[in-house]
């Protein structure tokens, strides 16, 4: 086999050693996005729409890039790969983000809805 | 055709001189004894306008082998020099650096390791950082320096090899002693070397890439190593291609090991480096004096060749493996261990004695090298046991 150039990590179970690019280098970048963290959350930010003035702190703030904005416009929040640190609540100034537990009804009626 | 200046230089000016020609884009530099030679004399070449190198004064070895990873993986073409402390200050940086598959150049003094404080020559440094993925050569003159480490950046660059590389020498036996050498022309060394073609570099607007990847559960990390060893014993053919190469550019014979008169020797003594002149010197007596000995050094230290000193030493009757170097723990020295190892695959079982030696730059002198030949006919011929002994010591 040979070293691989584009990286499909769906696959990356059945890769052999000598398919890994030379020192780990990942040469597709951007494909984090199909690595899901959304589970490694306890609690989970809950965005109140009506409360946001789209100041998008929420989003300077994000260790991630959970904050999904379109137009210079908050839309909602990527539970795909927010880790639930609580940053996006702790600096918004309008009560539009809220923490609650993962298992509460409210996190479970938002995935729902979701 | 070289053109070739013979001057009388000390191995570490020869090894700057090497660095000088072979040209680095980055240099990152910390001062140790008996090191600092080299990158002083660097910083002239950089300062005099001799060289484009980008050269980096850092805080410590730890950041200096930070800085030269980081120049590497960017896709520059990177040496540094180190030694003793220096270097195991660098250690975790050097598993990083021969992980992550990086180009990069390294001289070391080979010195001792405190405590207690000392700052001669021994190889307890290079030889705490041969189980960290580096290419390691070891060479017994300032003109091997010299050879070793230009050659070095041709193997560390080689799109199949893609390792970091150690040219070593010993600290002031070698780094500081003046001697006959040999300084190719400019031209001629960077036709040899040419230039870095990086294979995924980090500056790359085109082609962006993540270096330093984490690799966890799910065998990723397990896969990353398994090609990392082979990478490792799949250099030696390269090693030699490219030495070869440049022995037939300066004319001085290369390969991994140096047999002295090994072919008929009864009696051989394995040793690295600066020791091994006077060991010769001893070995030529005892054959004028009809005495069939030889002498094994080994250069290329890792990989370590073990065909090549497996077939140089199936003849002889009994071998002395000469350490400068300890391992506490263990059995042996690190050459006794590896050499030992060697051995095993014979068909014929071969007694040996391993001798520890010139820690801390203390002297070894003719006598001391007589006694271990006079021990290796006691020992072939029944009459001493094998082992671990302190030469020299009271």
């Amino acid at each position: 086999m040979s070293e691989k150039t584009h990286i499909d990590v769906s696959d990356f179970e059945n890769w052999t050693y000598d398919m890994i690019p030379k020192g780990a280098v990942c040469t597709d970048v951007g494909n984090s996005v199909q690595y899901i963290t959304g589970g490694w959350r306890s609690n989970m930010p809950i965005w109140k729409k009506k409360n946001c003035k789209d100041c998008l702190l929420c989003w300077v703030h994000c260790p991630d890039a959970s904050i999904l904005v379109v137009d210079g416009k908050m839309t909602g929040i990527d539970y795909d790969h927010c880790k639930g640190c609580g940053i996006c609540a702790r600096e918004c100034k309008y009560e539009a983000l809220t923490m609650v537990a993962e298992s509460s009804d409210e996190a479970l009626a938002v995935k729902k809805g979701a | 055709m070289a053109k070739i200046t013979v001057l009388a230089a000390t191995g570490n000016l020869m090894v700057a001189e090497a660095l000088r020609q072979a040209e680095p884009d980055v240099v990152s530099a910390y001062p140790i004894t008996p090191q600092t030679t080299i990158v002083e004399a660097y910083s002239k070449y950089v300062a005099d306008g001799r060289v484009h190198t980008e050269y980096i004064n850092v805080e410590s070895e730890h950041s200096s082998m930070s800085a030269a990873i980081g120049a590497s993986a960017a896709g520059a073409r990177v040496a540094t020099a180190t030694s003793s402390q220096g270097l195991a200050l660098m250690w975790e940086e050097l598993h990083i650096a021969a992980g992550m598959r990086l180009p990069i150049v390294m001289a070391n003094a080979n010195r001792a390791l405190s405590a207690p404080i000392n700052i001669h020559g021994d190889h307890s440094d290079v030889m705490g950082a041969r189980d960290t993925g580096w290419i390691i050569f070891i060479a017994e003159t300032a003109q091997e320096a010299y050879d070793n480490t230009i050659i070095s950046f041709r193997i560390a660059e080689h799109a199949d090899v893609q390792l970091p590389v150690m040219t070593t020498l010993d600290g002031f036996i070698t780094t500081h002693a003046m001697e006959r050498c040999e300084l190719l022309d400019d031209a001629t060394v960077k036709a040899f070397v040419g230039q870095r073609t990086p294979i995924n570099p980090l500056i790359n607007g085109d082609k962006p890439v993540n270096h330093g990847m984490f690799a966890s559960l799910g065998g990723a990390y397990f896969k990353v190593k398994h090609a990392e060893r082979d990478a490792n014993d799949a250099s030696l053919p390269y090693i030699k291609e490219i030495g070869d190469e440049w022995a037939a550019v300066c004319e001085r014979p290369f390969d991994f090991i140096d047999a002295y008169e090994c072919e008929d020797a009864d009696f051989i003594v394995v040793v690295l480096g600066s020791a091994t002149g006077n060991v010769r010197t001893v070995a030529r007596e005892l054959r004028a004096a009809g005495i069939k000995v030889g002498v094994l050094r080994i250069r290329l230290y890792r990989p370590f060749p073990y065909a090549q000193v497996r077939e140089a030493l199936k003849n002889a009757k009994a071998i002395a493996i000469m350490d400068r170097a300890d391992s506490f723990g263990s059995q042996y020295g690190p050459l006794g261990l590896d050499v030992r190892t060697a051995l095993y695959d014979l068909p014929a079982r071969i007694p040996t004695r391993n001798y520890i030696y010139g820690l801390g730059g203390a002297d070894v002198k003719l006598a001391a090298i007589r006694q271990v030949f006079d021990e290796l006919q006691e020992l072939a011929a029944g009459s001493l046991d094998e082992g671990l002994n302190y030469l020299g010591t009271r």
